[in-house]
């Protein structure tokens, strides 16, 4: 077991540099560290000017995804011992503006989540002295998977069409968009149909797959995808019918 | 500096923030309201809330038996008024969720499902598997989207709150991104910025978790009450203070020392059964489990490992499919964080640091004693939790006092005109401030990372589960230097850009003045109830201190307490029973 | 991002990376993604083949003569076996894609993925057997 290790830390500093660089850090190796923790011992002890995101370190809140050795990973959970001997690279997330050192910009998502509507949309609401909406636990079970998303942007910085073509809604979206359209107590598919099947929307995806392989919650947004393109098909095949609706 | 004006101004993303902010767009549609976090609201600790959210429901429970479970579970150091407030919205609050697309697990037949919790008389608590904050708080971000009318101020560091003419009128923040400073203008403040379990180093909570509003009302001179009572989880990760959802417990999960032995059963709190049994052994209230837990360690019976001391949480018996269906979350953290899968190995767990009962003082409204200012979740204290809260009453009361204090808020404001522009003179010293002490300050030699430890260190020592007075006046004089060489602080990064160094060091200043609150607080109250254990007073004592401490700031010295008693409708003192 | 580009204050300076076009080589996913994709090449020749015997048989039997012997030289008999190559790895890819395009559900509960698959690789089974069987009864 090696008494320390390397980091190579993207940095960025606006103000100084036009371009990323890398600096190297040694920090002690500890068994049941993981990068995260590493980063927080530079932060304390060697260099106070590092920028990251970071908090629960729990895995569920979402804001310490980061590329180690090249592939996006929650900090919180990549043991330094999986990436000896080292060094080990750290960078900010792909495809995203980096704003600073490790932090990307992530409001071209938050504009995109908006747009898929990602709340329960009904024609009538039921009165809350009416109680809860029925729902089985197969019915529960048909979306809790998408439901499961942290919004941590893993799936964005794997996904290639998303660097090729930004204004592609992308993974974490499409894949919550299809977690409403999937829930019984939901009626607004139609509404959201628009935008998913629209240029931005899932035909941009040609199935990388990367997306579902990054995530950390087991979301599949790859999986979601290809289930709303094989129901935008239909739904485009119903359109020719002289009875389809439109 | 940069301008803006809104006229409710919710700080916190939050649970609690992002349901006063619903409330105010839902019953005032004209009023523009904000949200303003120093995160993205879906990343705030709401997130990290496992195992449940009570509310009666279920044919058989009743409003009056939470109620009860709630008052003798916080030692009767509730406001009764409040908890019967509490527990009659909780369930149109939580309904209310449910239309909202929040996965609240089922009952076959299609109605919600509910699970026993610690201190609980009857099984009120809804769950959505063990990720219920997760998802609550997804759910309320998510439908706070479809209302125009919210606007966002998403990753702003807020650093003081605008007080002019006796009220509160704005606050002045940091954008992070870009480093420039705002005056944000508005006719009523809802602080919704969660508790501070970062000012102890073992803790459940999250890096963001520094105690920001309660330091933001108590600098503008609003008291923090019942700062004491600081709870302690019982099942916790060693190390990385990872929580071991209390569910885990509920679901029939067992508690056992280094022989193997259900230790609670020695701490009057029942008989061991193979089956979970209400209000008994596992399912005792957190204070008095964490409390079992340092009495087995003092009789040597506990197992040490290189994080301390520490026992077992058996899940064993429980079996893989009951585990992957109530408890996926449990399995996942212990495979990924300590390589230990709880089908086949028991999980090691430690008290650790989990809640604040203690707040900005409100009423049952949320309103503070400072015109203006409101504050709901676990920031405040209304007081609903008393001397130690029941586990799953956290995320309801985010819900209930989040939706009242922005209904209040909102009329408030509605009755007002815009802020006065005297406040900001206020806002360009602030302004001048930060610019002084955080640009400019080079040539001191303290740093963060220091005195964050020592300050880490006094709180473990002497406000831990057991506490006497020697050890916390200590502490206090501690905390007084630590506050002088928090003068001295020199910091490495100078840039205007995403600068966290910077906001760990206003985190710092936060959490002293917040620490200095809970030791005066404790050094005070010569008695013991709930959470708030001092060896040199073992007992109770409702004749002196059936009352709430208030901690105000002092201009230079320790806080200044003051007392007010605790409100009490139905439920007079009585003795705590468990598991009898 | 040029060198001219100066910082301000107060305003955002980001850094955009350029996406490589040589993006597809920096990991083998992305290599075996764009493999895939290409496979479509080789379905398509596939498919011209056969659309050249129907026009060679139409053109009358020495026309189809013709073309047998041209699709016995060494060159069509590499691009046959190369597009062999791509049109199996196509089959088998897309086969394992398939239970994340389609759901399954039998009485309210999802199917595994391997129920998926697996009545995909029979069904090519059962096609190609019957093929064969047409081909090899004569």
């Amino acid at each position: 077991m090696p008494a320390t290790v390397a980091l190579a830390v993207a940095r960025y500093r606006p103000e100084e540099e036009p371009a990323p660089t890398l600096q190297t850090y040694e920090v002690p190796f500890r068994e049941d560290w993981v990068v995260l923790d590493a980063l927080n011992y530079i932060k304390d002890r060697l260099d106070g000017s590092l920028s990251f995101r970071w908090s629960c370190r729990m895995g569920v809140c979402g804001s310490c995804g980061m590329k180690v050795n090249g592939t996006p990973v929650l900090t919180c959970a990549a043991f330094l011992s999986e990436h000896l001997p080292g060094p080990i690279r750290v960078e900010p997330l792909d495809y995203f503006p980096v704003v600073r050192d490790l932090v990307v910009d992530l409001s071209d998502f938050m504009r995109k989540l908006k747009k898929v509507k990602p709340w329960i949309l009904r024609e009538e609401e039921k009165p809350l002295a009416e109680g809860e909406y029925r729902q089985t636990p197969d019915q529960l079970d048909a979306y809790k998977q998408f439901s499961m998303c942290i919004n941590c942007m893993l799936c964005y910085s794997a996904c290639p069409i998303y660097g090729l073509e930004p204004s592609f809604i992308g993974p974490a979206a499409i894949a919550l968009a299809q977690r409403y359209n999937m829930d019984s107590r939901d009626q607004g598919a139609r509404e959201r149909l628009e935008i998913l099947s629209g240029y931005d929307g899932i035909w941009q995806c040609t199935f990388v797959g990367e997306c579902t392989k990054v995530c950390p919650k087991n979301v599949d947004p790859a999986g979601a995808i290809q289930q709303y393109k094989l129901t935008s098909a239909v739904h485009w095949l119903k359109t020719l019918l002289p009875w389809g609706a439109r | 500096m940069d301008l803006s004006a809104c006229d409710v101004l919710v700080v916190g993303g939050g649970g609690a923030g992002l349901r006063a902010a619903i409330a105010v767009a839902e019953t005032h549609p004209n009023l523009r309201v904000a949200v303003i976090s120093k995160v993205y609201p879906m990343r705030s600790h709401t997130v990290s809330a496992e195992g449940g959210a009570a509310a009666v429901i279920k044919p058989g429970d009743s409003l009056e038996e939470h109620a009860y479970d709630t008052i003798s579970g916080g030692d009767w150091l509730c406001d009764q008024d409040a908890v019967e407030a509490f527990v009659r919205e909780a369930p149109a609050e939580m309904l209310r969720l449910e239309h909202w697309g929040c996965p609240w697990n089922r009952e076959p037949d299609g109605s919600i499902a509910v699970r026993p919790f610690g201190g609980m008389k009857a099984q009120r608590t809804w769950f959505a598997a063990d990720k219920t904050g997760f998802h609550m708080l997804h759910t309320l971000f998510q439908t706070t989207l479809k209302y125009d009318v919210i606007q966002r101020y998403d990753e702003f560091f807020v650093t003081k709150l605008l007080v002019d003419e006796g009220r509160c009128q704005g606050v002045v923040a940091i954008e992070l991104g870009t480093g420039k400073i705002h005056a944000i203008t508005a006719k009523a403040v809802i602080l919704c910025t969660g508790g501070c379990g970062k000012v102890f180093p073992f803790t459940t909570n999250a890096n963001i978790k520094n105690g920001d509003g309660m330091a933001l009302a108590y600098r503008a001179g609003a008291p923090l009450k019942d700062m004491e009572f600081v709870q302690y989880h019982p099942t916790g990760l060693p190390f990385t203070g990872i929580l071991i959802t209390e569910a885990a417990r509920s679901e029939g999960g067992w508690l056992l020392n280094k022989d193997g032995y259900r230790y609670l059963q020695d701490y009057d709190l029942g008989k061991p059964e193979p089956r979970p049994v209400l209000r008994s052994m596992e399912l005792g209230p957190r204070d008095r489990l964490s409390q079992a837990f340092v009495k087995e360690q003092e009789k040597g019976r506990t197992l040490e490992g290189p994080y301390g001391h520490y026992v077992h949480l058996d899940l064993r018996h429980l079996g893989e499919k009951l585990i992957d269906k109530k408890l996926p979350f449990v399995r996942e953290l212990c495979l990924k964080y300590v390589g230990i899968d709880p089908v086949k190995e028991m999980i090691p767990v430690r008290p650790v640091v989990h809640y604040m009962m203690g707040g900005v003082s409100t009423d049952i409204d949320g309103a503070t004693p400072l015109p203006g200012l409101y504050a709901a979740g676990e920031v405040a204290c209304v007081s609903i939790n008393g001397a130690n809260r029941l586990g799953s009453n956290s995320l309801p009361e985010c819900l209930v006092f989040g939706a009242r204090a922005g209904k209040v808020a909102a009329a408030f404001a509605a009755e007002l005109k815009a802020p006065s522009p005297s406040v900001l003179t206020q806002a360009h010293d602030e302004e001048r401030r930060l610019e002084e002490k955080f640009r400019r300050g080079r040539g001191a030699k303290e740093r963060i990372a220091t005195l964050r430890a020592e300050m880490h260190e006094t709180m473990e020592e002497s406000a831990g589960i057991y506490r006497n007075g020697p050890a916390l006046q200590k502490a206090a004089d501690k905390l007084r230097s630590l506050q002088e060489r928090f003068r001295h602080l020199t910091l490495d990064d100078h840039s205007y850009t995403f600068n966290t160094e910077q906001t760990a060091a206003l985190e710092l200043s936060y959490m002293l003045d917040v620490a200095e609150t809970i030791v005066q607080s404790a050094l005070q109250r010569t008695e013991s109830r709930g959470s708030h254990q001092r060896t040199d007073y073992p007992e109770r004592d409702d004749k002196n201190f059936l009352g709430h401490a208030l901690a105000y700031r002092a201009e230079d010295g320790p806080p200044r307490i003051e007392w007010v008693p605790v409100t009490i409708t139905r439920w007079p003192p009585g003795q705590r029973v468990y598991g009898r | 991002m040029s060198l001219g580009a100066h910082y301000t204050p107060y305003h955002p300076k980001w850094y955009r990376r350029r996406v490589s076009v040589w993006w597809w080589l920096q990991t083998w996913s992305y290599t075996r993604f764009v493999l895939r994709e290409l496979t479509s090449v080789f379905v398509a020749l596939f498919a011209v083949v056969l659309l050249w015997h129907i026009w060679a048989l139409e053109l009358g039997p020495e026309a189809y003569a013709r073309l047998l012997v041209r699709l016995g030289t060494p060159l069509f008999v590499v691009l046959h076996g190369v597009a062999f190559v791509f049109v199996l790895f196509h089959s088998i890819t897309w086969f394992n894609l398939a239970p994340k395009a389609m759901v399954v559900r039998l009485r309210g509960k999802r199917m595994p993925d391997w129920v998926v698959v697996g009545s995909n690789y029979a069904a090519w089974l059962v096609l190609s057997l019957a093929v064969a069987v047409i081909l090899l009864r004569r």
